[in-house]
């Protein structure tokens, strides 16, 4: 094994390719949390009265309300008024258009690889891209407002559009769902609206990047997508942060809700900066994902792949409230160096003839600490429901853990529940075969790695699935267990 | 082509290789043969570079350059293939999507650019003939759930792809009825050139009866002990080990 933890301590000096910070000029609320920076962030949005009063309301359930301990993830005590709330890059309040923004954001985004411009012209996919709290550019506006698609900043939804953020803000994610939503209710910032409507196919990939950037500052953003009737999105986010030594907060929220015969397709590729390899810094990522399939034969599908952060805690959801309707899960996850994921996912079976499948893929590398956790829940009214369930963990090294919860509750006798789970590692006989055919070390783990992952990889759009691809190859490199 | 020169390598604290000397020139076959336990398919890691085997001395000549001194994926750039005892599975790849990693990468070592598509995949149809195999075995993940059969076909069909100069086939033999056997050793046959050479790593004569040698080798206790032509390997169907061992103690 000691010529193992040699390639392995080699790999733990890799760099996150991420980690540059933009110069530009930010303005930010002063530090901690209280009523007085809810109505600051609320005025500096310009936000009517009642979206000032959800806040407040958010903000009142969250001090009563408690850090979950449940998770298998451990970090220090977080100190909640030790955050800043809100920070804008200065110029943003009179860019609306592409042309208008600033020209450092625009290079920022070119170094990871988003040139919105090129993005705009090239792919035909439209994105919205979120730096430190506020949403800079949405691009294809037009094209898309044609076919009556609204595809937004969530601040512009609230002025727009506020009869469809009010009806179904919260609808999918209660305030009081948990600790981090009801933060993330109080204080988010901006994020992304999408509502496409009747009957209407988006004809492109809608896509938010996120980025972090100001120092000592959290992000918490919120999407909402409402598909109408009959249409059908696939939506792509992407988020990447700067390496700092200090451990900043990510707590995001999205809602989506599914109308009768609607499908929602969400893609992730989270690559917040995962900390040094010693486990200094990194971004604590608590996420609530989830998704109400509302109407009768509705669908939505997740894929996330999954390798920044120094904590995911991370469960995108499906409600199966219709008839027929179905959920998907699939998920890469990865965690390296001191990383701690907890991440899978709840599938609620309400309605008739509802289905589920889930499709997990843990590797687990360094001294990490992957866990999947996934709920399973049959209500009684749920005649026929089906549920199909596969975990797999790879290891990588003998320091890291995976770890699987799976938790199953049946209230229907019709249900059918299948579930499957499988743990590997990568063979020293599977690198030689690889080495003894001429490819070398890290494009054998790339291979290796990218194989096992290939049923989730496969659910992600073409662009996504080659970034997806590299990114654990890059993560991953020179890993043999 | 060959010169390797009284190897010794060690597993652990085990000695198993105790001074080998073998030539093998361009367009010669030579087959290894031994009872279990003798040495020989260690002799054909160390060749192939397995980093479990310690090298305690020696040295290995392959075309000029020090072969011990390379790292396993060089020696197989260079010209150097294993056709495994055991192949090994690796779910969710396909042995195409293997093998285009592979030859691009030897064909970058070699300073020639990737092969587009087409190129490979008509590389790919001409060499499926050679050695008969399916095209659906190898849009399938590479060994996953293949028969016995399959795996050493799939062996042979990659040594095809990859045209090594030296081709070591460990115990390709194993697990093949008689039908699979004449299929692979057909193919090896088929790949064969002046410019070439194949060690064949065999417990058995069967397999000689098709890929014929021109030198067999006995390996005993990690030394070659004997060699001749593929007579020897017919005395040693007849007569068995013993008389080799016995040999070996009296000397």
């Amino acid at each position: 094994m000691s010529n193992d933890n040699q390639v392995l301590e080699e790999f733990t000096s890799r760099e996150y390719e991420h980690g540059w910070t933009t110069d530009i000029e930010a303005d930010s609320a002063p530090k901690g949390l209280n009523e007085g920076i809810i109505r600051f962030i609320s005025a500096k949005k310009n936000e009517p009265q009642w979206m000032l009063d959800w806040r407040l309301d958010a903000y009142a359930k969250w001090t009563k309300m408690k850090e979950p301990t449940w998770p298998n993830v451990h970090y220090p005590p977080i100190n909640y008024q030790d955050v800043i709330y809100y920070s804008a890059p200065k110029k943003s309040d009179k860019t609306k258009k592409l042309e208008d923004v600033d020209p450092e954001l625009i290079k920022t985004f070119e170094k990871l690889g988003i040139s919105l411009t090129e993005q705009k012209r090239l792919t035909g996919i439209a994105v919205d891209a979120v730096i430190d709290s506020v949403s800079v550019a949405t691009t294809f506006k037009e094209t898309l407002g044609e076919l009556g698609i609204i595809f937004c900043s969530f601040s512009e939804a609230v002025h727009n559009h506020p009869e469809l953020v009010k009806k179904y803000m919260g609808s999918v994610v209660p305030v009081s769902d948990n600790y981090f939503a009801a933060l993330n209710s109080a204080v988010f910032t901006d994020g992304s609206f999408c509502y496409i409507p009747k009957g209407v196919r988006c004809p492109m990939e809608l896509s938010t990047y996120f980025r972090i950037n100001a120092a000592n500052t959290g992000q918490f953003e919120r999407t909402l997508i409402i598909a109408d009737e009959g249409s059908y999105v696939s939506y792509l986010e992407g988020c990447t942060a700067p390496m700092r030594d200090e451990n900043q907060l990510h707590a995001a929220v999205v809602e989506i809700y599914a109308m009768k015969d609607a499908e929602v397709k969400y893609s992730t590729v989270q690559n917040w900066y995962p900390g040094d390899k010693n486990g200094k810094g990194g971004i604590y990522n608590f996420v609530t994902k989830r998704g109400l399939c509302f109407g009768d034969h509705s669908k939505i599908s997740w894929t996330q792949v999954e390798t920044g952060s120094a904590i995911t805690w991370k469960y995108p959801s499906c409600i199966l409230k219709g008839d027929y309707s179905m959920g998907e899960f699939y998920s890469v996850a990865v965690t390296n160096n001191y990383q701690q994921a907890d991440t899978g996912t709840k599938m609620i079976h309400i309605g008739k003839h509802t289905k589920s499948r889930i499709v997990s893929k843990g590797i687990s590398a360094g001294h990490s600490q992957n866990s999947y956790r996934g709920q399973v829940h049959i209500m009684k009214r749920a005649e026929n429901a089906r549920n199909f369930s596969q975990c797999d963990s790879l290891l990588m090294g003998d320091k890291c853990g995976a770890h699987t919860f799976p938790y199953i509750d049946v209230e229907n006798k019709s249900a059918r529940i299948e579930h499957e789970a499988t743990t590997s590692k990568i063979g020293e006989d599977q690198i030689f075969y690889c080495l003894q055919r001429g490819i070398d070390e890290e494009s054998a783990v790339a291979l290796i790695v990218n194989g096992y992952a290939k049923e989730v990889l496969n659910q992600l759009p073409m662009e996504f699935a080659v970034e997806a691809q590299k990114l654990l190859a890059l993560t991953l490199e020179g890993s043999v267990g | 082509m060959l010169t390797i020169k009284d190897l010794q390598a060690k597993i652990g604290e085990k000695q198993i290789l105790n001074g080998i000397n073998l030539e093998v020139k361009p367009g010669e076959v030579h087959a290894i043969m031994g009872p279990n336990g003798s040495g020989k398919s260690t002799l054909a890691s160390v060749l192939a570079g397995r980093e479990e085997y310690e090298v305690t001395g020696g040295e290995v000549d392959f075309l000029g350059k020090d072969l011990l001194e390379m790292a396993p994926e060089e020696r197989a750039r260079e010209g150097v293939f294993l056709a495994f005892q055991y192949p090994v599975e690796i779910p969710g790849v396909s042995t195409i999507n293997f093998m285009k990693t592979a030859l691009n990468q030897i064909r970058e070592h070699r300073g020639q650019p990737a092969l587009d598509a087409v190129s490979f995949l008509s590389l790919m149809k001409e060499k499926m003939k050679l050695v008969e195999i399916d095209q659906s075995l190898l849009s399938r993940a590479l060994n996953e759930g293949f028969s016995g059969g399959e795996k050493k076909r799939n062996e042979i069909f990659q040594m095809a792809m990859l045209e090594p100069k030296l081709s070591i086939l460990d115990e390709t033999d194993s697990g093949l009825d008689i039908d699979a056997l004449k299929v692979v050793a057909n193919g090896v046959n088929k790949l064969r050139n002046k410019n070439n050479a194949v060690i064949v790593v065999t417990h058995y004569q069967r397999l000689l009866d098709y890929i014929v040698p021109d030198y067999v080798h006995v390996l005993y206790k990690g030394k070659i002990v004997k060699s001749g032509t593929k007579d020897l390997a017919l005395e040693l169907e007849a007569k068995g080990y013993d008389w080799i061992k016995d040999e070996v103690a009296l000397a």
